[in-house]
């Protein structure tokens, strides 16, 4: 399997194809059955939807079988090399050395064969060029790949274990922007089948119906519980299948593997010579519960436009913070407190009133728009109008305030730290050495406040972590002694006058 | 500098050495004139030929040409003053920008690629812009407005540079 000879990836992917495929079309063919129906009779649209699909699944077992059978790979001493493609032979071929993931994932159909799917990544931003897919190969196979890849002989010792799932983390998991999203999609999603087979009209008629009796704001409240209920069941349900069995694990090697899923199964395993540093993300609902989750900031991640990029970086799912830092803690190999957990600077007066002026200006635009409409059109408006208003602007400046004191930055003697953030308030604690430039950014307005907008350049995560809303002066210092010599010729010491627009806060 | 960081001196980023080319200006102004050009043209011809819409035809391309002409003349000369780049021995620094005004750093220890483009127009000045890209999806650093010679020394001090450094630079 390691040597060099040449593998085939596992026969039964052809199977697995067949099952595939023959589900996608037993879903379409409900439908084209229900519509062919209503024209013939039953039995000639059985026939005919039955001919179809069996078509499709034997062209489909075909090209898989001929995929199968043009794809080879092979890992020799230096290179990881495959060869695939069913019409246009691609050939593709991996450095050992830049191989810095190895994933494993399991979907459930892959599962019942005891199959599972793995993708060799390299430390390269692009996309898929950089990597490799073998699809389905046997667990053994993967593990053995794994194990040949990542371990290469470094005296790290293994640590074991770093964290693993505690049920009463589930908790947190309503508490996330996806309820919401969830319950809303629920009803869209009703009505979106229904119009496939036609049925729009009769579930909405159906539903006035059953409300007609109902004054209006009961049946909104209603509608919203009953949106709020299946929102929450379904962040639930998404939590288990995607955290299930979840565990953190430190390999010989120097490699963290995260595992976990209930039907389908993901082991990512990230080389911590690609780490280059930690993020502990607080979204509003957890932050307010006290939780916290942990985020790897590591080169050579999926291309940033990938729906899962967030779910394939996460070291810990949203769990108290006092779990969050020893874990991020554990993950730098810090020995008490990760670096994200220092007292971080605060920035200048200025960019509170800046974040109060954005916040009531966003609420004023809704208020406007009312407000206008109001005067020409209905009062009713009007009285909408001032409600809004009422909420909105405490809302928006309380966001506001909260936004201001979450600004801070620091630096520890590896790390340079950072954090903004309200509904999605964001720590990152970013290595020192993976500092590979500086972007200093400003507005005019924040030319007048005195303040500037740094980004740190990194290979790694985002590609920039950025201080908002700094001190001029503060933030160029703070630059310049994480990277020793790098700003320092371009800094020139202005008049040691001290204005208003700049203090220093510490 | 030297700053004791017990008590910070207040500090702030110098405007890197170099000016572009003075030729970035008619570029630039060339640019404006090609974006202002096909619609008053247009208008213009489309003015001249259906006689019952000329007055409507006609206005937008006097307004155009009146807004461009400024513009043309003047922006220019204000991003000769703003555009500055420098590179020293260990960091290529540029400034851009007014009104979003942005500073860009990046050591040559950690460069991955050095590119010298010249677009058609630029070709017709004699100009070229060289970008240098690090290992960071964000940090890249783009210089406009280079006389093609200085912008091929540049690229090759930097390439040279690039190829003496080890690692991948990440």
């Amino acid at each position: 399997m390691t040597g060099s000879e040449w593998a085939a990836l596992d026969r039964r992917t052809v199977a697995v194809t067949a099952l595939l495929v023959a589900g996608g079309c037993a879903g379409a063919a409900v439908l084209a059955t229900y519509w062919i129906m209503r024209v013939t009779s039953f039995a000639n649209a059985l026939l005919w939807v039955l001919s179809a699909a069996v078509l499709v699944v034997a062209v489909s077992c075909v090209v898989d079988h001929m995929r199968w059978r043009r794809t080879r790979y092979r890992i020799t001493p230096e290179r990881v090399e495959l060869h695939t493609g069913v019409f246009i032979s691609r050939r593709r071929s991996l450095h050992r050395n830049c191989v810095r993931t190895v994933d494993v994932t399991a979907d459930p159909l892959l599962r019942v064969f005891g199959l599972v799917q793995v993708q060799v990544g390299t430390g390269e931003q692009a996309g898929s060029e950089g990597s490799v897919r073998l699809r389905p190969v046997t667990r053994q196979v993967a593990e053995e790949l794994r194990r040949t890849l990542l371990d290469r002989a470094t005296d790290v010792t293994a640590d074991g274990c770093l964290a693993r799932l505690d049920p009463a983390w589930i908790r947190y998991a309503p508490l996330s922007f996806l309820t919401p999203l969830l319950g809303g999609g629920a009803f869209g999603v009703v009505l979106n089948v229904a119009d496939w087979f036609g049925m729009q009209d009769g579930i909405i008629g159906w539903a006035i119906a059953l409300f007609r009796d109902v004054p209006l704001v009961a049946t909104v409240v209603v509608l919203a519980a009953v949106a709020l209920v299946i929102g929450v069941v379904g962040s639930l349900g998404l939590f288990v299948e995607m955290w299930w069995s979840y565990r953190l694990d430190r390999e010989p090697g120097g490699t963290l593997r995260v595992r976990r899923g209930l039907l389908t199964t993901r082991s990512i395993s990230l080389e911590e010579r690609r780490l280059r540093g930690v993020e502990i993300v607080e979204p509003l609902g957890a932050r307010l519960a006290g939780a916290a989750r942990v985020d790897a900031v590591a080169t050579g991640m999926v291309a940033p436009s990938e729906k899962d990029k967030t779910d394939h970086r996460t070291l810990l799912p949203a769990a108290p913070r006092a779990v969050a830092d020893r874990v991020a803690a554990d993950v730098l190999r810090e020995p008490d407190a990760p670096p994200t957990s220092i007292r971080l600077t605060a920035h200048p007066a200025t960019a509170r009133s800046r974040r109060v002026r954005w916040a009531v200006g966003t609420a004023a635009v809704p208020v406007a728009v009312l407000a206008v409409l109001g005067l020409l059109l209905t009062e009713v408006l009007l009285h909408v109008a001032w409600i809004a208003a009422l909420v909105l602007v405490p809302a928006a400046v309380l966001l506001a305030l909260d936004a201001y004191r979450s600004l801070g930055h620091g630096l520890t003697p590896e790390y340079l730290v950072a954090r903004s953030g309200t509904t999605r308030r964001a720590t990152v604690a970013l290595q020192r050495g993976g500092i590979i430039g500086w972007t200093a950014k400003q507005s005019i307005f924040q030319r007048n406040a005195g303040l500037l907008t740094l980004s740190a350049t990194t290979a790694a995560g985002a590609g920039a972590y950025s201080i908002l809303d700094v001190g001029v002066s503060d933030g160029l210092l703070v630059a310049e002694r994480a990277v020793p010599d790098l700003l320092t010729p371009f800094l020139q010491v202005t008049q040691p006058h001290v204005d208003e627009a700049t203090p220093v806060r510490r | 500098m030297t700053t004791s960081h017990s008590e910070p001196a207040e500090v702030r980023l110098r405007p890197p050495r170099n000016e572009v080319d003075p030729r970035a200006v008619a570029w630039w102004r060339a640019g404006i004139a090609l974006t202002f050009a096909p619609p008053v043209v247009v208008l213009m011809v489309l003015g001249l030929l259906i006689e019952p819409a000329r007055f409507w035809l006609l206005m937008p391309a006097v307004v155009l040409a009146v807004a461009g002409l400024p513009l043309a003349l003047l922006l220019p000369r204000w991003w000769f003053r703003l555009h500055r780049w420098e590179v020293t021995d260990t960091a290529v620094y540029t400034r851009s920008g007014y009104f979003w005004q942005a500073w860009r750093l990046a050591p040559l220890s950690r460069i991955q690629t050095v590119d010298t483009q010249r677009g058609p127009l630029e070709q017709h000045f004699g100009l070229a812009t060289v970008t240098v890209t690090t290992a960071s999806a964000k940090g890249a650093v783009k210089i406009e407005g280079l006389d093609q010679q200085t912008a091929a020394d540049v690229a090759e001090r930097l390439t040279e540079t690039t190829q003496a450094t080890a690692g991948d630079a990440t």
